[in-house]
Order: structure tokens, then sequence, then C-alpha cells
């Protein structure tokens, strides 16, 4: 059942509800948005504003000089700065005035908006009451579930008891394959609850709805709109968008809300606060499975650089991906950069010619991993941007040159994470290719023995 | 110093030669910088396109222009900088429409040498005008940027009146019924050889309809400058 809520809010301010947009963004005669500024049921900011430090955009947050430039702009006849950072979202100068409505208008309450009739593991469930009553008390809560913990899940009572109170719910997440893929299941498990979902190809971007799931850039658009804001993989946000994600998520929420972050890897900085006390946290040490986590072997490769240089594989690497193609097991093999990629196919395509490359700038990159995920090619090389979101049944994973500074404890544990996903394959060859270890190899290692332990002692592995 | 298009960090001086000159260093990194694609070689002599070795000095295009007895003549040349990659439209796309205009630096210098080499100060600088409703939505004109670069003064001599997308009129309709531009402010232009500025020379009709307004006004001859030949 809905219970609507009562209102008399103009189309304007209803349009614009929860949404801070540039002042000619806005579909209405200006006339009408002076009339709703005067009067004050709209309130205007400037775009840009001065600090001591130099310019600071409002939108995103954004205070670095390099970002910022100018130019002679037609609108306001003088020599305009303008924001680099947030520029696919529309150019905020610093003649833009940017306009929110001043109040939130009130939400409809739905009854029993759940309708998932899945199952809870153990591990899942008390997670999910933890974050259910961190949502209900309007708390920072992490959640630090494994790779495959099934954390999706475990947002579902939470959100369901905002949306009886008559909440908006708002999650953002890093990349829009993974806002794709949610869609479904939030609308599955909500289905009488409307969705919103924002990305740059979206037509309901900006649109408010009790259930709204972005992308980290869309999410600037948003002003004073959740009561309940979740972060999902917080930690695969790019080092450089990291500051704008945590301004975006200040700027979304109300004052008065709740923030949920799902993480599989905190930061170092996470682990600590979490371990001292001073951040809550759940942690979700097993997969809903119930088997443990794989763990990476190391095995040391050489000067694998030079050897490519000649044109040739290091041995042990070479023979690792030659018994995959024999038995027929599909793998993944990381490279540190796009270059090493193109080397490392071209080579491996002489035995394999079925073998692919993807990186992250490839355009064809989507093309590639449907046809890895329909067993079409045997192995994926690939650059560390696919780690997340790509999952495959009974894979292993490889990673040459695991020393490189781009693979951090991070990049590491989510590459294993890949692996033993499933619950008819629940375990797989995980190797670290290297040429010296180093200690975020090391921390990986340590950090998924860890979960294992902790699993085992909470009694949450099943063998 | 950072990369003005991938913010990536890189050293700015390429040789040594450079560093002696004490020339600007570059705003792009190596890899950015090589992925444009510069016009060198055999060039049609009219537009200024790439021409295959054995191939006629003019190009088709160019041939099926100089059969008009009105418009045929109305430019006297184009040459651009740059093929229309995808590169290059991408980098168009975040230019002109995203609005970061800092992105004309990357241009200086090629359209500057292109600029002394083909025209020089005796050639009168206009850039292609937008409408007043374009340069209002855009906050800049991309063409005027372009003109900005060069070592001499620019003139904005030309209007532009707003016209919707182009329409399905045969090249001939839109030649002799859209010509969008008129003069703006301008001292006599008897005898003034002037080089228009714009952004992307596709067909070549934009150049002509501003390049006949301008020989109506007395101008001696006209040619234009593009960053792109598409
Ligand atoms: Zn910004
Ligand atoms: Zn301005
Ligand atoms: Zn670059
Ligand atoms: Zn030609």
């Amino acid at each position: 059942m809905y219970i609507p809520p009562s209102t008399a809010a103009s189309p304007l301010v209803v349009w614009l509800n929860g949404q801070r947009l540039p002042r000619e963004q806005l579909p209405f005669p200006d006339g009408e948005v002076a009339a709703a500024i005067q009067t004050g049921s709209l309130c205007e900011q400037p775009g840009l504003i001065n600090t001591a430090r130099g310019w600071r955009c409002v939108r995103c947050g954004n205070d670095d000089p390099y970002l910022f430039a100018s130019f002679p702009c037609a609108r306001c006849g003088s020599d305009c700065a303008y924001c680099r950072k947030c520029l696919v979202m529309g150019r905020i100068s610093s003649c833009t005035r940017l306009v929110h409505a001043a109040l939130p208008l009130p939400y409809g309450r739905y009854e029993a908006p759940l309708s998932w009739d899945g199952e809870l593991s153990a591990a899942q469930a008390e997670a999910a009451q933890t974050v259910r009553q961190a949502v209900l008390d309007r708390r920072e809560l992490i959640v630090w579930a494994v790779c495959g913990a099934g954390k999706t899940e475990i947002l579902f009572p939470a959100i369901a008891a905002a949306l009886e109170e008559g909440w908006r719910v708002g999650l953002a997440t890093p990349r829009v394959d993974v806002v794709r893929e949610l869609a479904p299941r939030f609308q599955r498990a909500f289905p009488r609850v409307p969705l919103a979902v924002w990305h740059g190809g979206s037509d309901e971007r900006g649109q408010i709805a009790p259930l709204v799931l972005s992308t980290t850039h869309q999410l600037l658009r948003a002003y004073r709109a959740f009561d309940v804001m979740i972060v999902d993989e917080v930690d695969a946000f790019p080092y450089s968008v990291e500051p704008m994600l945590e301004y975006a998520v200040s700027q979304a929420r109300k004052e008065r809300s709740s923030l949920i972050y799902l993480t599989a890897t905190p930061s170092r900085a996470w682990q600590r606060d979490i371990a001292r006390g001073k951040r809550n946290a759940v942690v979700i040490p097993a997969r809903y499975h119930g088997h443990p986590l794989p763990v990476p072997v190391f095995e040391w490769c050489g000067n694998w650089r030079k050897r490519l240089e000649r044109g040739r594989l290091p041995e042990n690497v070479f023979s690792w991906v030659l018994q995959r193609l024999e038995q027929g097991k599909q793998a993944f093999l990381f490279v540190p950069h796009i270059d090493e990629l193109e080397t490392v196919v071209r080579l491996l395509q002489r035995v394999d010619a079925r073998i692919v490359g993807v990186h992250a700038e490839a355009p064809d990159r989507a093309e590639h991993v449907q046809a890895f995920r329909d067993g079409r090619v045997p192995l994926l090389v690939t650059t560390t941007i696919l780690e997340r979101g790509v999952t495959v049944p009974n894979i292993d994973v490889a990673v040459l040159g695991a020393e490189d500074r781009i693979f951090t404890e991070s990049a590491l544990v989510q590459i294993a994470g890949r692996v033993g996903r499933h619950a008819a394959f629940p375990g797989g060859d995980v190797r670290f290719f290297h040429h010296g270890k180093t200690s975020e190899m090391v921390r990986a290692r340590r950090h998924i023995l860890r979960m294992n332990e902790e699993a085992k002692k909470r009694g949450l592995l099943c063998s | 110093m950072n990369c003005l298009l991938c913010h990536s960090p890189y050293n700015p001086i390429a040789s040594w030669r450079q560093l002696l000159l004490l020339e600007e260093p570059d705003v792009l990194c190596p890899r950015c910088r090589g992925t444009f694609a510069v016009i060198r070689g055999r060039l049609c002599e009219m537009c200024g396109r790439l021409l295959e070795e054995a191939a006629p000095s003019v190009c088709a295009d160019c041939l099926r222009w100089q059969e008009d007895e009105q418009w045929g003549r109305a430019l006297v040349k184009n040459r651009s900088v740059y093929l229309y990659n995808d590169w290059m439209k991408d980098v168009v796309a975040l230019w002109k429409f995203r609005g970061d205009y800092v992105i004309v630096e990357a241009f200086r210098r090629p359209f500057v040498q292109a600029f002394r080499r083909h025209f020089g100060r005796d050639w009168c600088i206009v850039p292609i005008p937008l409408s007043p409703e374009r340069l209002h939505e855009r906050g800049f004109n991309q063409a005027e940027a372009l003109a900005r670069l060069l070592p001499s003064p620019y003139f904005p001599w030309l209007s532009r009146k707003h016209s919707e997308k182009q329409s399905k009129k045969s090249r001939r309709e839109r030649l002799e019924t859209d010509n969008p531009f008129f003069l703006a402010d301008h001292p006599p232009l008897d005898g003034k050889r002037i080089v228009l500025i714009d952004d992307i020379y596709t067909t070549g009709i934009t150049v002509r309809h501003a390049a006949r307004i301008l020989l109506e006004a007395g101008a001696a001859e006209v040619g234009a400058l593009t960053l792109v030949r598409a």
C-alpha cells in the first residue's frame, strides 16, 4: 500500500525537488524562476566561490587550481573562470547561478515494500540487521564484506524500513555497469516503488524517486535529497575522483541522514579506524556459499618486462596459461599497463587466436567481456580496470607483474576475489607472478587469510 | 607538468633544441600530442585536403565547386591543420560542446605556423561568427578562440542570424537561400585580402557563404584557415 503525502508546491518546485542545477538548465521561463527565488521557494547560490586558496566549485567541490581555467565569456562579458572537473555535467563558471528548492517535499510511505523471497545466510542476516538499525538511527556505518558475500541483499531490509518511513534512498557507485546491473535487482525486490536510474546516458537522471541509483558524476545533481545514502564499492573510485565523491555525498544527503559505505577492501586508514573503534563497521568475512576465499600463491617470474621486449613470456607464466588452455578452464590474466597488454596479447594469440585483451579505454570492451562470459574466449588479458564487476562461475586468475605499484592491496584482493564466486565452483587458482615481492602483495594475502580465519572463528564456513 | 587533455604528469622538455630556443613547452603529453593527425604531404590546391600521390592537383569535391560559375570562385583556398580522426572528434566535442575553452591552447603552435605559412600579415583575420543565440548557449565562439591565437588582430566584420538544423534542401538551394551571414560594422573592404577562421571545413558551404558577403562588400579575395579538414 502507498500512502501519498499532501503538498501544494508549484510545478517548478516539484520539478527541481532534490536537485541543484545551473539556472539556465531549468526548463521554465526565467521570469518564473526569478519569482520563485523572490518568494523564497527556490534558493540561489553562485557556481564558483573565491576562497583564500583560489576558486572552489560549489557543485563538485573542486579547489585544485590546475582544474580551473578561464575564457572570454559571452554571457557576462568578462573573463570568466570555470571548473574543468565537472564539465561533463555542463560548465559551471563564475557567472553561473545554481538553484535548488528551499524545502524538501514530503514523500509518501510504502507499507511492506519488499517482495524478495531469497534467503540470507547467517552472516548476511546479522549484517542486514546492523545496517537496518544504522538507517533507522541515521548513523554512519561501513559494511566490510568480502568479494562474493552478497552485499546487495544485505541492504534490502534497511531500504524497506526506510521506505516504510517515507524516506528517500540514494545509492551511488563509481561505474555505469554496476548501476545497470543493480537496477533490475532493485526493481524486482521493490516492485511497487518507483526507481530512478541516473547515469550519463539515462533520461531519468536528476528525477527524484523514493529509490535512486546513480553514478558518482550524476550524484552531483542531487542536493539535500536523501535520508539514506549508500555508497557502493567505495574503494573502487579512482583516486582522483575520491574527494569529489565525498563532496557529492555530503551535498546529496540530507543533514539528518544515514550514510552506509559498502566495501570489500577498505583503505588502510579506514582499517585502522575500524580497529580502534573510531568508525562503526560490520564485517562479513565469509562468502554467501560458506566456502573460504581462495588464497593467492606468489611465484617469482624474473624480469618479465625485459622478456616481453624480446618477444617472450616468462616460462612459468607461459606454462600456467598453457595448462588452462589444455584443461579448457577459463582465466583472467592481469597486466599493469596497456602497452604490456598489447604485447602479451600478441604473444598469446600465437598459441590461441581466441585470446583477447581488454583495457578501460578499449571501445570494444563490452563485446569482449560478453564473449568471455559466453565462454567464447578462453583467456582474457586485462588491466586492473576490470577487476570488479565481472563475475564468471569457474575461472582462475593470474597477475603478471604483481609488484607494479598499480597493484595495491585493494586491487589485489579484488583480483583474487574474482575466483570461486559460484557455489558450484568455490575454489580456483590465484597466482601472483612477480619480479620481487611487495608489501602490498603481502598485505593482500594477509587480508584474505585474516578474513578466512575470522569466518572460521565465527562458524560461518560450511566445511 | 600535467597534460592539458589527459591530466597525467609528463616531462614537458622534449628536446635540447626546445631548451636552447626557449620555446614554450608543449601543454600536451607526447601521447596525446601524437594522437592528433597533422595534414602533411600533397594537398588539394583548393581545399587543402590530403591527396593521393597520383591524383590531379584539385580534389573531386573542389572540381565540382569550380564548375559553379557563381560560387566556385568565392574562396581562393582553404588550409587546415588536422585530419578529423576519432581523437580529434572527441577533443572538439570536449572543447566546443562541453565548453572546455582552454583546450584551444593545444592548437596554438600549429595553428600559428599554418597561418604564417599559408597566409600572413597582409591578410585580415575574420572569424566565422555564431548567432547570438548559439553564442549565449555556448558562452564562447570557437572560431574566435582560434583567431585569438594568431599574431595579428582579428575583425568582427560579420554577423550571423540564427538558423535551425540544416534542412533536406539540395546544396544548390542551401547556397542560394540559406546564407546566414550579413555584414556588421566594418571599414571599407575594398582591395582587402581576408582570411576566414573556423574550426572545421566540411562541405565548404559555410566559408563560401561568408566569403560571398565580404566579396560583395569589395574584398579582393577571401581564403579560409580551419583547424580541421573533415
Ligand atoms: Zn566543478
Ligand atoms: Zn561568464
Ligand atoms: Zn595527455
Ligand atoms: Zn579540394
